[in-house]
């Protein structure tokens, strides 16, 4: 079984991220880059499948150079080989064009199942898997907290807002899954070393068959047209509770007529 | 005037509020249309609401394979919709499964996608809030029909009266959208009480509960409030409340008025969930704990002891 997980560089949740107010796209430059946290769960589950059914992992990256840091540590993890996609042209792009430029990069690559991560910690939008799908005309199976395999059958539990539904597919599929669904090993020392060299495909938006005129901020749909930094939330009064901590959030809540 | 569709989300034949939230938007930017897309006889159970919140229109799509299939027959019979209504936008409420139903749309529509809408102007540019609410942004499509998803909670809903004039949609599921196939649907929990994301007070327990019959300190204070009950996803993951109530960056996104984060550290992830609540108030035994950083009140203190006392307060107050 041939798998393909899909792997962001974000910037780091815990550093103030920022825009930048040249043309209002997200500044990459101005914090430390990680990998997707959710897209670790998406690898390990990619490991889990390949040591269960055989067949490659590999790891596929829309992003710039400095990409390669992340795909690096996916392949530490065990993934085999991996394909970047890096292109001046794509800087800009909206999740629709990501997902056009994935899909042609997947044309690429035999896969059965295609693996992302929920949620990009960045965009939080969680719809580029289900965009993937459309555009390759496949199966989606997302938002899973398990995933089975029988043969080419695979069944997932998709988290539900009431419990959880039971939807199956044939590959090759789409699927992306949340932090339930696994416990993402550690790279071990051999694995570290063992993934400089591993093979990266560099791409770019011609090799894929694109043109500079379907990706990139000038082209995409969807825009940011101004931002602004909102004002940092001013201290609050924390006390220590005497014997009446609960009582002084009752005033607390009246005062600001909460109750 | 031009038609603004607003997909129906209804449950158990009412109409969620945040459909209600949706036909109130809508109305200061056109001529509100619903779109109803489900199973046989959803639309006649929840018409007489949406004429009540001003749906001018009624678009009536219901087939079995709408509910027997994930996300793509809702999207196709949306985006036919779309194609043949040429509105001025399709709004959705911010829910996982619509987020998808929308991409989806405008990847058909070749038009663009806006998510998490807290505000949506009248002329379909909206503002959203990013980076956990450090940062707001004015967003809009450049071409084709806007396709937005709308955060609950940001619009009040009123009524206004609408003809809700029933139009019919042949419902034709193409193969390529019945690819993945729900074969069970499985109820973990439904109490009375509110749903987190329509809820506009939630009290939260984390690790610090320490087990799933002290969640019962949780529901007390909860139900003193009429407020909904989270949790963090140490407590999800332990067992002792089931996933749907986890708050953060893999459960629920919510901003009520008020959160109550009861023995919770404020992980990076839960805050990811909860940030943007009006107020906030902690309660923790740890000074340090991050979750201060965040909260309008704090009680450095026992959560056995002053989440009682609050409950007890509380209802003595209304008494
Ligand atoms: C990919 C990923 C996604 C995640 N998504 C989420 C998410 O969506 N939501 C989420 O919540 N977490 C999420 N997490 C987990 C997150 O990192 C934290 O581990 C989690 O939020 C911790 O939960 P907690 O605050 O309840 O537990 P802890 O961090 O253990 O904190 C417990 C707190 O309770 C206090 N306490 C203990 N006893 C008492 C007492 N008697 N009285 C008062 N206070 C007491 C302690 O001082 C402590 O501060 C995610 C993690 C990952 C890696
Ligand atoms: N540029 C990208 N390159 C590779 N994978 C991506 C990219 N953007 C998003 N993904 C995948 O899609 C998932 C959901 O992202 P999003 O829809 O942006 O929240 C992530 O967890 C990744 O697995």
């Amino acid at each position: 079984m041939n798998i393909v997980v899909l792997v962001k560089q974000v910037p780091d949740t815990s550093a103030e991220r920022k825009l930048n107010p040249a043309d209002n796209t997200l500044d990459r430059d101005a914090v430390d880059a990680v990998i997707n946290e959710i897209d670790e769960y998406a690898i390990e589950e990619g490991m889990l499948l390949k040591e269960a059914h055989g067949g490659e992992v590999t790891i596929l990256t829309v992003g710039p150079d400095r990409a390669t840091e992340s795909i690096r540590k996916a392949l530490s993890m065990g993934a085999d080989k991996a394909v970047h996609v890096s292109d001046e042209a794509i800087h800009g792009s909206d999740v629709i064009q990501t997902a056009k430029v994935i899909a042609k990069a997947l044309g690429t690559i035999e896969y059965d199942v295609v693996i992302a991560g929920s949620e990009a910690t960045d965009t939080r939008m969680s719809v580029l898997p289900a965009l993937v799908a459309e555009a390759l005309g496949v199966p989606q199976l997302t938002h899973a907290r398990k995933v089975s395999v029988d043969g080419s059958s695979i069944t997932i539990e998709r988290v539900s807002d009431a419990g959880y539904d039971v939807v199956q597919a044939s590959t090759p599929a789409v699927i992306s899954v949340v932090e339930k669904i696994n416990e993402p090993r550690y790279p071990s020392f051999k694995g570290i070393m063992a993934a400089k060299s591993k093979p990266i495909q560099t791409l770019s938006v011609s090799d894929l068959g694109l043109g500079a005129d379907e990706v990139g901020l000038g082209n995409a749909a969807s825009q940011v047209v101004s931002f602004e930094v909102a004002p940092p939330r001013q201290a609050g009064q924390i006390v220590k509770d005497e014997g009446d901590g609960g009582a002084k959030i009752a005033d607390f809540l009246a005062s600001k007529k909460l109750i | 005037m031009a038609e603004v569709l607003v997909l129906v989300d209804a449950a158990d034949g009412a109409v969620k509020k945040s459909t209600l939230e949706l036909l109130t938007a809508a109305r200061s930017m056109g001529e509100p249309s619903a779109v109803v897309v489900g199973a046989p006889g959803t639309a006649a159970a929840v018409k007489g609401t949406l004429a009540e919140y001003g749906a001018a229109k009624v678009y009536v799509a219901e087939s079995d394979d709408l509910e027997g299939y994930l996300v793509a027959p809702r999207a196709e019979v949306l985006a036919s919709v779309a194609g043949q209504a040429s509105p001025a936008a399709v709004l959705v409420s911010s829910t996982p499964e619509n987020k998808e139903i929308a991409a989806r749309v405008a990847f058909k529509l070749g038009s663009g996608l806006l998510t998490d809408a807290v505000t949506v102007n009248d002329d379909a540019s909206v503002v959203q809030s990013i980076f956990g609410g450090a940062v707001t942004v004015q967003s809009k499509v450049g071409g084709g029909v806007p396709v937005i998803t709308v955060r609950a909670n940001s619009v009040t809903p009123s009524a206004a009266e609408g003809a809700a004039e029933e139009v019919p949609v042949t419902v034709e599921v193409s193969d390529a959208a019945k690819g993945a196939k729900v074969v069970d649907r499985v109820v973990e929990a439904k109490g009375s009480r509110p749903a987190l994301t329509d809820a506009s007070v939630i009290v939260s327990g984390g690790r610090g509960v320490g087990g799933a019959d002290n969640f019962s300190v949780i529901e007390a204070l909860a139900d003193s409030l009429g407020a909904a009950v989270g949790a963090s996803r140490a407590a999800t993951d332990a067992g002792w409340v089931p996933h749907q109530m986890q708050v953060g960056q893999t459960g629920v996104t919510v901003s009520p008025q008020l959160y109550i984060a009861v023995g919770i550290s404020g992980a990076i992830q839960h805050r990811a969930g909860m940030q943007t609540s009006k107020t906030i108030v902690a309660i923790n035994k740890d000074p340090e704990a991050p979750i201060f950083e965040l909260a309008d009140f704090g009680v450095v203190g026992d959560l056995f002891n002053v989440a009682p006392q609050l409950t007890e307060e509380l209802t003595k107050r209304k008494g």
